[in-house]
């Protein structure tokens, strides 16, 4: 069991307020990632799921029991934070088994439980070392084991994987993936890494400025995003927002379209001059000046050979470009 | 500082002042040795000779050097709990957010900044005294009698009033210590389901043990020659209740104008400074390791 409904959840801090009306709903099993850029207050509500932070109004509950009031420890929530916070004078296998010390379990059973997780976590030969004589995805991962072992009705991440290097967020990232999938427990997971969103989540949630802008699953918000935030947020490289004369023509304030959905075709209608490309490989990706549009972010697929300045011909794909009005929603097609 | 040439230059101009630091410790320390092997008496000169280790068999068996040895440790030992465990109490309370924090912490600071002689006197006629003092007219208030702290517990009232000086030093390395304690990991014990005593003594305590450490070894070589605040309270009386090594070394050299017997003694005060050095080396010196 984990369901956490939040209703009208408000927290401000010294009369600024960070979190403005927040509904939610997380369902059982599901992994929901809070995304959105620093400063969105994605964090702060995390602790307040937690119930490291209070809330100022509104009211959490965690498998249909209130617990706007319950402390951290009741609350059945267990959380790997973002700098791992491990007791830096135990063992990995007392760091592990803290949790169920704590609750007071008989010692064969901690130590079966905590055998247990180290094998799913791939660190039995590390349980007599200490945290400051592993690496960093070590550390995570006895984080990660601290957690499991309570068996909590839902894991909540505090961007747990921004201290690691490119290539080891990439196989965590699959890691907790997997451990999600053998587990099935609901998993609520803050990110400022619209990727690790986008590969991770079953649920999306994009805040911006202490409100939702959307909920949705990945491609959902990937091919209809609600607003010209969650458009530019999601999606790499950002869509491109095209304003003036040729979004008029399409009936809207900003017209939006992805690098994806823009093709070279030499009788398009936009002519333009191309600028920096980017190499890579698998994709090429050019900056094109275009007349009367201005710069636009065009993806084209595997080696292209235009170089700077050379004059090129684009096409949008029909049918998948976005209309927004002046207030920056969607005009549904 | 890669050349040859560079450390050479670096070597030579550090010398100066190693070899000053090295005259200034050892020419009082020779000389000390020196005198504690002379008969060597100020009232009279010109007798001066060598006795070897006489004036030492005079200072381990006149009837004050182990009581002295007793007080002295048991001054330092008591000094050291009571600034260990109150240390820490204040530490952990003034690390709470409160209204005023600034100006708290600078009072508790401030016994620090009175000198011994002076803090010791404040305390011997403002607070102690059975006559004229704070605690005495407190005593009479509740109908009681009045406590005559310097001939009851001479002792203890010294390890109190050097203990009162010594809790600020302590309690600023200790305050200084826990502000780098991890909120986060605070957190995650707190999610973990440790009450705040757990937290305390799991993550608090050994996360202190460093600084601990540096507050006793620190405290113990200053502890070691207590003397203004005996010296201006019960000059190591009633009897011998009060004497310490460092002012047992005064009353002979000073007051019985015996230079060698003095020195002899002084030479074995140094020596229990090893000793107990060592010991604390050995006890608690791995916390130092990181």
């Amino acid at each position: 069991m984990g369901e956490i409904v939040l209703s009208q959840v408000k927290k401000s801090f010294g009369g600024i307020s960070i979190i403005q009306g927040i509904d939610l709903t997380i369902e059982d099993g599901e992994f929901v990632v809070f995304v959105g850029p620093s400063g969105c207050g994605k964090s702060t509500l995390l602790r307040l799921i937690a119930g490291l932070e209070d809330t100022s109004s509104g009211t959490i509950a965690i498998d249909g029991r209130d617990a706007t009031r319950l402390p951290p420890a009741r609350r059945g929530l267990a959380m790997v934070f973002q700098s791992y916070a491990l007791y830096p004078h135990m063992t990995v296998g007392k760091n592990i088994a803290f949790p169920l010390r704590m609750a007071g379990m008989p010692k064969e059973e901690q130590e079966r439980k905590v055998e247990a997780a180290a094998k799913v976590l791939n660190l039995t030969p590390y349980l007599d070392r200490r945290p400051s004589q592993l690496s960093g995805g070590q550390r995570q991962r006895v984080a990660i084991g601290r957690a499991i072992v309570r068996e909590p009705s839902a894991f909540l991440f505090d961007e747990p994987l921004s201290n690691l290097d490119a290539a080891l967020r990439v196989s965590m990232r699959q890691e907790i993936s997997e451990l999600h999938q053998s587990l099935k427990t609901t998993m609520v997971y803050v990110t400022h890494d619209q990727v690790e969103a986008m590969t991770m989540a079953d649920k999306i949630v994009v805040l911006n400025a202490g409100r939702i802008e959307q909920v949705g699953s990945p491609l959902e918000l990937y091919k209809t995003p609600a607003n010209l935030f969650v458009a530019g947020f999601i999606g790499s490289p950002k869509m491109n927002f095209i304003e003036g004369a040729e979004a008029a023509k399409h009936a809207a304030h900003t017209l939006g379209v992805r690098p994806e959905h823009v093709d070279i075709a030499a009788d398009g209608p936009w002519k333009g001059v191309v600028g920096i490309s980017e190499h890579l490989g698998s994709d090429t990706f050019l900056k094109v000046q275009v007349e009367g549009i201005g710069p636009l972010t065009v993806r084209a697929g595997g080696e292209v050979r235009l170089r700077h300045g050379d004059p090129v011909s684009l096409a949008p794909q029909t049918g998948k470009l976005h209309r927004f009005d002046a207030a920056g929603k969607t005009i549904a097609a | 500082m890669a050349t040859q040439a560079s450390r050479t230059a670096s070597r030579l101009m550090l010398s100066p002042a190693v070899v000053l630091l090295f005259l200034w410790m050892i020419v009082p320390l020779g000389m000390t040795v020196y005198f504690s092997f002379l008969r060597f008496n100020l009232l009279m000169p010109g007798t001066e000779e060598f006795t070897g280790f006489e004036n030492y068999l005079y200072f381990f068996t006149d009837p004050a050097f182990w009581p002295a040895l007793v007080n002295t440790l048991t001054l330092v030992l008591g000094v050291l709990v009571i600034t260990v465990l109150g240390g820490v109490g204040l530490a952990v309370l003034l690390d709470q957010p409160m209204w005023g924090q600034g100006i708290v912490r600078i009072l508790v600071i401030a016994p620090f900044l009175v000198m011994p002689s002076v803090s010791a006197l404040v305390w011997k006629n403002m607070l102690m005294n059975p006559v004229n003092g704070l605690f005495a007219a407190a005593a009479r208030g509740l109908g009681l009698e009045p406590f005559d702290f310097f001939a009851e517990a001479p002792l203890a009232s010294i390890i109190t009033i050097v203990a009162w000086q010594w809790l600020p030093f302590a309690t600023l390395i200790l305050l200084t210590a826990l502000q780098s304690l991890d909120r986060e990991q605070m957190e995650a014990a707190e999610m973990d389901g440790a009450g705040p005593f757990w937290r305390f003594l799991h993550l608090t305590v050994p996360h202190l043990m460093r600084a601990i450490t540096v507050v006793v070894l620190i405290q113990t070589i200053f502890l070691l020659s207590v003397f203004a605040e005996i010296l201006v309270t019960t000059n190591g009386g009633p009897g011998t209740a009060s004497t310490t090594l460092t002012f047992l070394v005064y009353m002979q050299s000073m007051l019985q104008f015996d230079v060698g017997l003095g020195s002899a003694g002084g030479i074995v005060a140094v020596i229990l400074a090893n000793i107990v050095a060592i010991f604390l080396m050995r006890m608690i010196g791995k916390n130092l390791e990181t």
